[in-house]
């Protein structure tokens, strides 16, 4: 069989002030027609890269600098950009990450599928029409006819990605490069999408290229795979060697680092590979460090008592108490989270789930309801002392890593802010002290202190939002998302830490999450969300081996199949 | 532990110049000729003593015989007075470097009281919300349906009304300040309120609350910090309002008194010789009036764009 697409020693640069970025080196890779390719790689490796310099979309001042592009035989490079306008569209459709913004609202969507449709094949009005109720339908979009009259907004994310999808397929293309097209998807969408496309490769013989971080996604989909780090493919072949048996020692830990479902491990295996892995950690002694001091001393009181707790949020403000329009957040919500104990809470975008945590946090008011934090009623008198007191023992750790932290404080102020507020400690000197010694314990150094934020990556950002609210001596840590938004391989450290630290300082967890995998490794007890009221709550292992509730039973099924991985995380 | 030495921080003068603003000022001619026009300005007015020929404010040096002359190389004019004298034999160039003084401070009081204001009340109305949000920004609406210059007259003569007859015209300069500086603040108060909202939901506040700080001291501390940015690039435009407001508010004669010349009061009393053919004495004020405007205007347009990181 021939190839569809093939590059050669592919070089893309991106000229800076501070000198030039090397952003592929060397790249080689081919699709076949009807194969799936899937281009993986941690975020800065490259892989965005590469699918952006095939249609010539390089982002300024990024060029290609070497090597050849072919496609159908022909060399894509050093085309003008009205040729490359028919190519792209044409013959290579595109799919991106966002479903939100790759669709115009203002248009709908049988206007722009139109649109793009007379683009791209010269086929003019109603048989136009047709043309586009046609790829609607090839899609998965049931009475296609009648929504082609239908605004973006009128859809859901999971709709809008399979117009997206349609819209890729409007020029009868032969090759689809789709970048992250599930990142912004929920979970039993993702699975819906990835089918699709698998679908569609196969019928119409396509070849495709899947740019992604997640190996769930390469492991569902891909018939071959590209590995890349640092700008380099440094394994290629096919999915069930790469993920069960894989050679390159960068792939190795990629593959270690991703969290197994299927079975519930001590620790990930520590990686090489990885920025601030576990190695490099000087830890404080905690029997005798002030950190200890405040140390949970186990006993069988509960943690964490939740009560019927109702949340709703205005949607439409009216006069008039019928005209309102309330989202039930929090749905009689009741659980109670053991000394010492990690609970997980997961559910899909919307579950309410976070709204717990900041409801616990202190962060809303509940309609009503009470929350007990060791026994101290919090809701009913929140502004007095003993409640005041008992939320201090509280402390959470937010998902993004980028907005968590004031990017005009030095470290030192970040995480010395609760310890100087409470008035923790005797001087100064040992404020700063402390603080060393925490930025010490999280492993970032404390060299870390003088710094700003914006000097340190994702996950060791997430390091510093750990060792600030560490900096508040708390009792019970509340996890949102805390490795979401982070790289595979820096979430398995950052998860690490985070179960080294509750087993050390006897913490007691709320982990929320919406990646059932994680919450496998984590957690000792999960409850199940949905609309903001719980489903199901059990232990782990339970739930994953036996889910009682229907919603739990849909939710594992959709988990991305991870039996490809083999024994290759021993 | 910390056997490794801790002071590797980059100085200070690195760390500016590695910084994207300074490169962005760099990369930009306009911006340099506005910062550079800025500068000299104010350098030339502030050192007014030291560089003026003549002293306007001391009558030893005041000669009415002197009094109406053009400049030095029109017909008629004397080489010490290089752009002529006004009606009273001031020299010009000594009296526009000592009134270009008076506006510029007027101008930076004028716009430091309405920031103060207008940010404190804009980041407290976004960060509580509510009824105090409602009515805070509902009192800039009304004030900002009236026309800042009538609002100045009247918070101007309200203000000249309230004073004893014997220290009105020592506290004008006062007075202007407090006029200007109330009209201004509704821009502030919306900047900051809007910089606020967005910061208000990142999730570094909302650990500042979970720690338990009080909300005085995330505003302080965490909220208004991060909405400087913008509000720099309004106060930087603000200023070249602010020192037209003064102008015009001297040039109604409801301003500084002539005695005490701003550039507006000099193109005031200037005005009234324009048909008498001494174009001079109105002329070279509003030169400079239009020149310290123009490059403060630049700077500020250079700001905002530097300082969004959309556009860059």
């Amino acid at each position: 069989m021939s190839e569809l697409l093939e590059i050669n020693d592919l070089d893309v640069e991106f000229p800076t002030r501070r000198g030039t970025v090397k952003a592929a080196r060397g790249v080689s890779l081919t699709v076949k027609p009807g194969e799936v390719l899937g281009l993986v790689g941690e975020s800065g490796a490259g892989k965005s890269t590469i699918g952006n310099a095939i249609i010539d979309l390089l982002e300024r001042p990024g060029r290609v600098a070497g090597g050849s592009i072919m496609f159908e035989g022909e060399e894509l490079r050093g085309r003008t950009e009205d040729e490359m306008r028919k190519v792209r569209g044409d013959r290579i459709g595109m799919i991106f990450q966002d479903p939100q913004t790759s669709l115009n609202p203002l248009l709908t969507i049988g206007a722009q599928l139109v649109e793009t449709i007379e683009k791209t094949t010269g086929i003019k009005g109603s048989q136009a029409d047709d043309r586009a109720v046609e790829l609607l339908e090839a899609v998965g979009i049931t009475e296609a006819r009648a929504r082609l009259k239908a605004y973006p907004h009128q859809f859901s994310g999971g709709m809008r990605q399979r117009v997206v999808i349609a819209l890729a397929l409007a020029g009868d293309p032969d090759l689809i490069i789709a970048d992250e097209p599930t990142t912004a998807l929920d979970v039993s969408i993702q699975k819906q999408i990835l089918d699709l496309i698998k679908k569609l490769c196969r019928e119409r013989d396509l070849g495709v290229i899947i740019v992604t971080h997640d190996i769930g996604v390469i492991a569902e989909i891909a018939d071959r795979v590209c590995v890349m780090y640092r700008g380099e493919v440094v394994e290629t072949g096919p999915v069930a060697q790469i993920l069960g048996a894989p050679n390159h020692e960068y792939t190795k830990s990629l593959i270690a680092a991703v969290p197994r479902a299927d079975q519930r491990l001590h620790r990930f295996t520590s990686v090489d590979y990885i920025e601030g892995g576990d190695e490099e950690r000087r830890r404080i002694d905690i029997q005798t460090h002030w950190l200890g001091e405040a140390r949970s001393k186990p006993s069988s009181e509960d943690a964490i008592e939740v009560e019927n707790l109702n949340l709703s949020f205005t949607l439409q403000k009216a006069v008039l108490k019928k005209n309102r329009k309330m989202l039930k957040a929090v749905d009689n919500v009741s659980f109670t989270v053991k000394q010492g104990e990690v609970f997980g809470l997961v559910g899909e975008s919307g579950s309410g789930k976070s709204t717990v945590a900041r409801l616990i946090a202190g962060l809303y008011r509940p309609d009503s309801g009470t929350i007990r934090v060791k026994g101290t009623d919090i809701t009913t008198k929140p502004k007095s002392a003993e409640a005041v007191e008992a939320r201090r023992a509280v402390q959470m750790i937010f998902q993004d890593p980028y907005s968590s932290l004031n990017a005009r404080m030095r470290v030192m102020d970040v995480v010395a802010e609760p310890i100087r507020f409470y008035k923790m400690t005797s001087s100064e000197a040992e404020t700063k002290q402390i603080v060393r010694d925490l930025l010490d314990h999280v492993g970032l150094g404390a060299e870390a202190a003088i710094k700003y934020p914006h000097e340190f990556s994702g996950g060791q950002r997430q390091r510093i939002s750990i060792a600030r609210a560490l900096a508040s001596r708390p009792k019970i840590l509340i996890c949102d998302e805390p490795t979401s938004a982070l790289d595979v391989s820096v979430q398995a450290t950052i998860l690490n830490l985070l179960k080294d630290l509750q087993e050390e300082l006897g913490l007691t967890m709320l982990f929320i999450t919406h990646d059932l995998p994680v919450i496998r490794q984590m957690s000792d007890r999960i409850a199940v969300m949905r609309h903001g009221a719980i489903c199901e709550i059990a232990d782990t292992d339970q739930l994953f081996a036996a889910p009682e509730h229907e919603y739990s039973k849909h939710l594992l099924e959709l988990m991305p199949r991870m039996d490809l991985l083999g024994t290759a995380a021993e | 532990m910390t056997d490794q030495p801790i002071n590797i921080t980059p100085s200070r003068w690195q760390r500016l110049k590695d910084n994207d603003i300074y490169w962005s000022f760099i990369n930009s001619p306009g911006a340099m000729i506005a910062a550079a026009i800025t500068l000299i300005c104010i350098v030339a007015v502030f050192s007014a003593p030291l560089i003026a020929p003549f002293n306007p404010f001391d009558p030893s040096q005041i000669s009415l015989w002197d009094g109406k002359l053009p400049p030095a190389w029109a017909e008629g004019g004397q080489s010490q007075y290089l752009l002529g004298t006004d009606n009273q034999g001031r020299d010009m160039l000594s009296t526009i470097l000592y009134g270009g003084r008076l506006s510029v401070l007027v101008g930076i009081a004028a716009v430091c009281l309405g920031m103060v204001l207008g940010v404190s009340l804009g980041v407290i109305s976004g960060y509580i919300g509510g009824a105090t949000d409602a009515i805070i920004m509902r009192i800039a609406d009304v004030q900002l349906t009236i026309p800042g210059i009538l609002l100045a007259i009247l918070i101007n003569g309200i203000g000249r009304a309230v004073l004893p007859i014997e220290v009105r015209d020592e506290f004008a300069i006062y007075v202007v300040i407090l006029a200007i500086g109330l009209t201004d603040w509704p821009q502030f108060a919306r900047v900051a309120r809007g910089a606020t909202l967005v910061e208000a939901n990142k999730e570094y506040v909302q650990a500042a609350r979970v720690i338990g700080l009080p909300s005085w001291l995330i505003m302080l501390r965490h909220i208004l910090p991060n909405t400087l940015r913008p509000v720099l690039v309004i106060a930087t435009i603000g200023l070249a309002l602010a020192i037209i407001a003064e102008a015009t508010l001297s040039f109604l004669g409801q301003g500084i008194p002539p005695t005490t010349p701003s550039l507006g009061t000099l193109i005031r009393v200037g005005n009234e010789y324009l048909f008498s053919g001494l174009w001079w004495i109105t002329f070279f004020p509003a030169i400079a009036l239009v020149v310290l405007v123009f490059a403060v205007n630049l700077l500020g347009d250079w700001m905002r764009d530097a300082l969004n990181p959309k556009l860059r």
